[in-house]
């Protein structure tokens, strides 16, 4: 079976940073989100992150939150988040889920890991779940082989870099900037920093996301990261069309080529 | 005992009330609810904050706060009743006892803005008028319908200086409020303080905003001592997050014949599902930052609270009111708008108090409970705020300016 490792492993062959592609599930339908992020698939992206729509998404910017509330308007169900799951796998894909901590509360923390594994999902990212309070999240993805991805930021002391990548498996996620999703002009400045920073702690592969929309700003992240996370750009052409969808994500595929890897 | 003495009641050093409480929030905020905790530990043990804390409480917010009975009020309930006079207090409520302690303690850390989430604007307003005190930027976070539904409040913020932003996202309530505080918090930690109102969210909030309004319980139990010789059989507070029931629970939670009673917003009742009576009708879950009770569907997504008191239309409860409940320590139980409404009338008739709808929501608890005691039995009330922010709600539900009359 795939996993997470084998991707970043795979695009570091190839000397170059890993393409993540975020869309949450059910947007802007149950079948659209399974048809963009097969695209996204198609056109580059190593691993998608599907999202579970959420009420209350404290750290989405406009764009997700918007996508969300459509998502659930629409009357998504946390059950067909493995389904559009499934469909990722199904069609060769790598999908992670990305997801606020209350729906897997509430789902059954070791239920909703064994029916990820079973529609093929990799793991979780759980951008409000610290591993201080990750307890029940430890066993379950242990007894159900799924890597767990916690995130780190720039306000994150060296010691809590060090225990949240001792309770990552898979890869780590870096948030650039201190502030919600949402696609930006620039790269941030604290990404680099960051990213050394982590690198003192863990041989993980890191992922960088926040404010990423264009191959150029890919690229800029490549050359330093080991994954590159573009998730607001992908809901905002996921509006458009599946063709826009496409583009981005052979835009995003070309600038992760254009940057020699770091380590 | 001293108002921030330690009790054997605190959370564990990470915040959690038996399973409740904790810190469910994005690591970009973790460093900056371990700056507050660590910064409140030393407050809470320093004579010099201390000393100025109730120096304002008393020279700027006007406390103590009476005790006052109310004899025609408990002809009604059938026992006796004595309202802890929050009302008073200056912004008109008890959520000036926070705002000054969480403000006092913002320039402790160095820090020059505050956030504040705000619903029907009681918060708000107490967190602007702080600010304008001790001259720090205040920006406050309202839902847009609630900005229509309050408009003056928001004009008084604005007076006091704070700058209001109406929240279009989500419900467009209170609930929305503190998701966009909390993401102006993640973007602008290093400067700002997020004044969160209520004793709810990330540890150390659900401490610390307890410990600022323990004040009443103090003063109540005191003053209720001397005036009537002996404790309440029952304290009655109204909970929305929990934040005034907290504060007087704690005066008395320590004696075991006292019982603590939560009174929740039935809205339209139970069965309408129409409502905000999170502990008694909630499931656990986690929101803004806890593991509290929530009101949830079954797929953990939040669900809209309604009461006709703004200050109580939300769907979550501080920490500790879930762990009070679950223990067996504090009762709850909700009473419907109608019922809130009726109490709301009677004791402005009977005793010439207006009361918040909030608090009303209190003293409907009292006219259930009061019976059961009867006439030898003795409530206190905490009456948490006042009812002049609540005419616009009362002369359209009882058609005042039609010649009504409620």
């Amino acid at each position: 079976m795939s996993t997470l490792s084998d991707v970043f492993a795979a695009a570091k062959a190839e000397s170059r940073a890993a393409l993540i592609g975020y869309l949450p599930a059910g947007f802007p339908t149950i079948e659209g989100s399974k048809d963009h992020l097969r695209s996204m698939v198609e056109s580059g992206c190593d691993l998608v992150e599907v999202g579970l729509p959420f009420s209350d998404p404290v750290m989405d910017g406009p764009t997700i939150q918007a996508a969300a509330e459509q998502a659930l308007s629409a009357g998504f169900r946390v059950r067909d988040l493995f389904d559009v799951v499934a469909a990722v796998s199904d069609a060769g894909g790598r999908a992670v889920v990305m997801t606020y901590w209350n729906p897997v509360l509430r789902y059954g923390v070791d239920a909703f890991a064994r029916d990820l594994a079973a529609a093929g999902g990799l793991g979780i990212i759980t951008p409000d779940l610290v591993p201080d309070e990750a307890e029940d999240w430890m066993a379950a993805s242990e007894a159900h082989g799924l890597d767990r991805t916690f995130l780190v930021a720039p306000s994150s002391t060296e010691e809590r870099i060090a225990m949240t990548a001792r309770a990552s498996s898979g890869f780590l996620y870096a948030t650039a900037v201190m502030g919600v999703t949402g696609a930006r002009d620039v790269v941030s400045s604290a990404a680099p920093a960051l990213v050394a920073r982590v690198r003192e702690h863990t041989t993980l592969p890191i992922g960088v996301g926040l404010g990423v929309r264009s191959g150029a700003q890919a690229a800029e992240i490549a050359g330093f990261a080991d994954g590159v996370i573009v998730g607001s750009a992908f809901v905002s052409a996921a509006g458009e069309s599946d063709a826009a969808v496409r583009a981005l994500a052979a835009d995003l595929a070309k600038g992760v080529r254009s940057a020699p890897a770091t380590v | 005992m001293g108002q921030f003495t330690p009790t054997p009641h605190d959370p564990d050093a990470r915040g959690h009330f038996g399973p409740w409480g904790g810190r469910f929030v994005p690591e970009a905020l973790i460093a900056a609810v371990d700056e507050l905790a660590t910064e409140y530990d030393k407050a809470r043990l320093d004579p010099e904050f201390v000393n100025e804390f109730k120096r304002l409480l008393r020279d700027f917010a006007g406390r103590p706060s009476l005790l006052t009975e109310a004899p025609k009020f408990a002809e009604h309930a059938g026992t006796r009743v004595w309202l802890k006079r929050e009302d008073l207090n200056h912004t008109g409520s008890h959520k000036i006892n926070n705002v000054l302690g969480q403000a006092l303690l913002t320039k402790r850390m160095g820090k020059q803005r505050v956030i504040a989430e705000t619903g029907a604007g009681q918060h708000g307003v107490a967190t602007a008028t702080a600010c304008a005190l001790l001259g720090l930027d205040c920006v406050v976070y309202m839902g847009e319908v609630d900005t229509e539904r309050q408009a003056l409040n928001v004009a008084r913020m604005r007076l006091l200086g704070a700058e209001v932003i109406p929240v279009k996202s989500g419900s467009r309530t209170l609930k929305d409020a503190i998701n966009d505080a909390l993401r102006d918090w993640v973007a602008n930690v290093d400067e700002t303080h997020y004044l969160l109102g209520t004793a709810a969210g990330p540890h150390p909030f659900p401490l610390m905003v307890r410990d600022f309004h323990r004040v009443i319980g103090i003063e109540a139990r005191e003053q209720i001592l001397e005036k009537a010789g002996r404790l309440p059989d029952a304290v009655v507070a109204c909970v929305g997050g929990g934040s005034n029931a907290i504060g007087i629970f704690h005066g008395f939670i320590d004696d075991a014949d006292v019982r603590l009673v939560g009174v929740e917003p039935g809205g339209s009742g139970l069965d309408s599902g129409s409502h905000g009576a999170t502990l008694t009708a909630g499931t656990p879950g986690s929101l803004h930052g806890a593991m509290s009770y929530v009101m949830q569907d079954d797929d953990g997504q939040i669900t809209e609270a309604h009461s006709i008191s703004a200050g109580l239309d939300y769907p979550g409860v501080g920490p500790e009111h879930s762990h009070l409940k679950d223990i067996g320590r504090a009762e709850y139980f909700p009473v419907t708008d109608a019922e809130a409404m009726e109490a709301f009338a009677l004791l402005s008739r009977t005793e010439g108090i207006i009361p918040a709808i909030e608090s009303s929501h209190a003293l409907a608890g009292a006219l259930k409970l009061g019976p059961s005691l009867g006439p030898d039995g003795l409530l206190v009330v905490n009456l948490s705020g006042r009812g002049d922010k609540d005419m616009d709600t009362a002369v359209k539900y009882f058609g005042l300016a039609d010649g009504g009359q409620a």
